[in-house]
């Protein structure tokens, strides 16, 4: 590879998407040296997913370009960017009773020699990838019979064992409760800052988003409508003209980051109610 | 949180089942059930015959014979040939497979279920209608070429028709297989009635096509055997992208597994030992999806483990269906494929029913 990693580990050029003759990506810039760790925000279908997908190499642009450590992303074969980028998925299914360690150890797919071998180097990333995801308990169970948290984990854990400079994580928290919301955003948290590691994670949940990263990319119809430090980019007009929602901004004492408190008309009785929860789904 | 230089204590690590253990015992199965195809048949023979022979043809060794003449020729000459080809049949299927459960992510993919015998005996038809014509490709015969591409075309349409989205939905798959077989059986008919008309002979017979194992002698052995072990080989090599398949198209991908050659190489792989098990025995149902998945129940879905597991398994498993097919109403000899698809249909039946919560219809 002649990447370097003096080079900003994910630099986004003027990138235009489009599925088929619907446009979702206008003239994306989005720069990120290394160790940073970004949220993306942005309404239901405003192109986050999609950002994330030409990212990793998996959508094709229209024009513009992807580089991660340097290197043009369309140039890449699957194996030099799994090298890179860990991925996190939305959702995920295994068939059949994987156990948990099977799954993670997917993850060392590309260091496997002709005959599908692990070896010790592989097994001890593993451990590692087991250890840090917290789910090294549950290695010996069938990865279909737990609960989504759980799973999450794994999932995270597998991306780990890729030993990724690149973390890229698909609204981590969607399926989740509460608890669980806030265990997966501090393990994602943590493992960045040991690993070095730049994350993009997209988010739906503004306060999560607020609450765990300093950096804060807002995309409104596949344009960036903002960038920039969390304090600065959550803000009642930004809410109100990107989300479409009336909302309450306090400082949370200890951190010193917004937290988003929406506004909710109650139907039919007049009064005004109020909601934690910006998530649209 | 512990950090890597912190944790002194050596983590116990999950490990699957005893690799040599499953692959020793299951070997041993096999050498039983050659022993007992190759004793048990329509002619009475003295059970320690087996060994005198064996003894008697080493260089060093003579004793007098206790058994008849040509018990050793019946041993030798006509049992072993079939049992072994019984035996390459049961690997064939049971390894292919496993290869197409795990490309397509679905329990009930299995040759003859998604087409790819249909497609292989419609290709052998065709080469064996050429065969008067006396053409050979690499010196590959032209029927087991032409099942092989029979069984290529059609599993890789199936593949097309049942995916969306990047998931190969089930009833999509079988759907598509049951078309396609369909298609490759009604052609495969015409060309029979054809040859019949235009009077070329024609080596396909009925219990052919019914799935009877029709190995006379070494001859078809020593031309396919090889291949097959080729073809598991292939197979195995295959196996850690399989189970990277497992995460789905994206998955693998997002895991760094080429996944356009990936395909690619497994349904050729697949394909091959399809064609080779066609050619040997026509359209044998069900022992590709009933073998992997009984193992599976037993060793796990690793398919580093399943697929020489069930190679094994499904040699052993096609001797034993074979030596009932030939005993069981002797002198009547019941084709192997009506014996499997007797007893496959029923447990096929049985996991679409259980697979309905699980899969989208």
């Amino acid at each position: 590879m002649t990447s370097s990693r003096s080079q900003p580990a994910i630099s986004v050029r003027d990138l235009h998407f489009a599925y088929d003759d619907v446009s979702v990506l206008h003239n994306v810039d989005l720069c990120l040296s290394t160790g940073e760790r970004v949220a993306l925000i942005g309404p239901n279908g405003s192109g986050k997913s999609t950002l994330l997908g030409c990212i990793n190499g998996f959508l094709r642009a229209e024009s513009g370009d992807v580089r991660l450590f340097g290197e043009d992303v369309q140039g890449m074969s699957a194996r030099e960017i799994a090298r890179v980028v860990g991925a996190v998925p939305q959702e995920f299914q295994m068939p059949f009773a994987y156990r948990v360690r099977t799954v993670v150890g997917l993850g060392r797919s590309i260091h496997l020699g002709l005959l599908g071998a692990l070896d010790e180097h592989d097994e001890e990333v593993i451990d590692q990838a087991l250890e840090r995801a917290e789910v090294i308990h549950l290695q010996g169970r069938e990865f279909n019979t737990l609960s989504g948290g759980e799973r999450q984990r794994v999932v995270l854990a597998l991306a780990l064992a890729q030993e990724p400079g690149i973390l890229l994580l698909d609204e981590p928290t969607a399926h989740l409760d509460l608890s669980h919301q806030v265990e997966v955003m501090e393990l994602v948290g943590r493992v960045g800052q040991e690993r070095g590691a730049t994350v993009v994670a997209s988010m739906h949940d503004i306060d999560l988003a607020s609450a765990f990263f300093d950096r804060v990319v807002v995309l409104d119809r596949g344009r960036v409508v903002a960038d920039g430090a969390t304090g600065e980019v959550i803000t009642v007009d930004r809410l109100r003209d990107t989300f479409g929602v009336d909302a309450d901004i306090t400082k949370d004492p200890a951190s010193g980051r917004p937290r988003v408190t929406a506004r909710v008309r109650a139907v039919g009785s007049g009064t005004q109610k109020s909601s934690s929860d910006l998530g649209s789904g | 949180m512990m950090l890597p230089s912190e944790h002194s204590e050596i983590v116990s690590r999950w490990r699957g089942p005893h690799a040599s253990l499953v692959l020793g015992s299951l070997v041993v199965l096999l050498m039983f059930a050659v022993m007992g195809g190759v004793w048990i048949g329509s002619v009475g023979i003295h059970p320690l015959a087996l060994f005198g022979v064996v003894w008697n043809a080493l260089p060093f060794a003579d004793v007098n014979p206790w058994w008849r003449p040509t018990d050793g020729q019946i041993l030798f000459g006509i049992r072993l040939p079939r049992v072994i080809g019984a035996a390459a049949v049961g690997v064939s299927l049971s390894t292919a497979g496993v290869l197409f459960q795990g490309l397509l992510r679905n329990p009930l993919a299995d040759p003859f279920v998604i087409g790819s015998s249909g497609g292989a005996a419609l290709g052998a038809a065709a080469g064996s209608l050429l065969l008067s014509l006396n053409i050979a490709f690499l010196g590959f015969g032209i029927v087991p070429l032409l099942g092989f591409v029979g069984s290529f075309v059609t599993v890789w349409i199936v593949y097309v028709l049942s995916r969306h989205h990047g998931r190969t939905s089930i009833s999509g798959l079988i759907l598509a297989g049951f078309a396609l077989g369909s298609v490759a059986g009604a052609l495969n008919a015409l060309l029979v009635i054809l040859s019949d008309q235009l009077q070329i002979r024609f080596m396909q017979t009925i219990s052919w096509i019914l799935g009877g194992v029709s190995v006379n002698g070494w001859t078809p052995i020593v031309s396919t055997v090889p291949l097959v072990l080729l073809g598991v080989l292939a197979g195995f090599v295959l196996t850690s992208r399989l189970d990277a398949l497992a995460l789905g198209e994206r998955g693998a991908t997002r895991v760094g597994v080429d996944v356009e050659r990936t395909k690619l190489a497994v349904i050729a792989t697949a394909s091959l030992l399809t064609a080779i098990a066609v050619s040997l025995s026509g359209l044998v149902a069900f022992v590709g999806l009933l073998v992997p998945h009984a193992v599976r129940l037993v060793i796990g879905p690793n398919n580093r483990l399943l697929l020489p597991a069930s190679a094994l398994a499904g040699g052993s498993f096609l001797i034993v269906a074979d030596v009932l097919a030939r005993t069981l109403l002797a002198p009547v000899e019941v084709p192997v494929g009506i014996f499997t698809a007797i007893v496959g249909s029923p447990v096929f039946v049985l996991l679409l029913r259980r697979a309905r919560g699980s899969y989208d219809f």
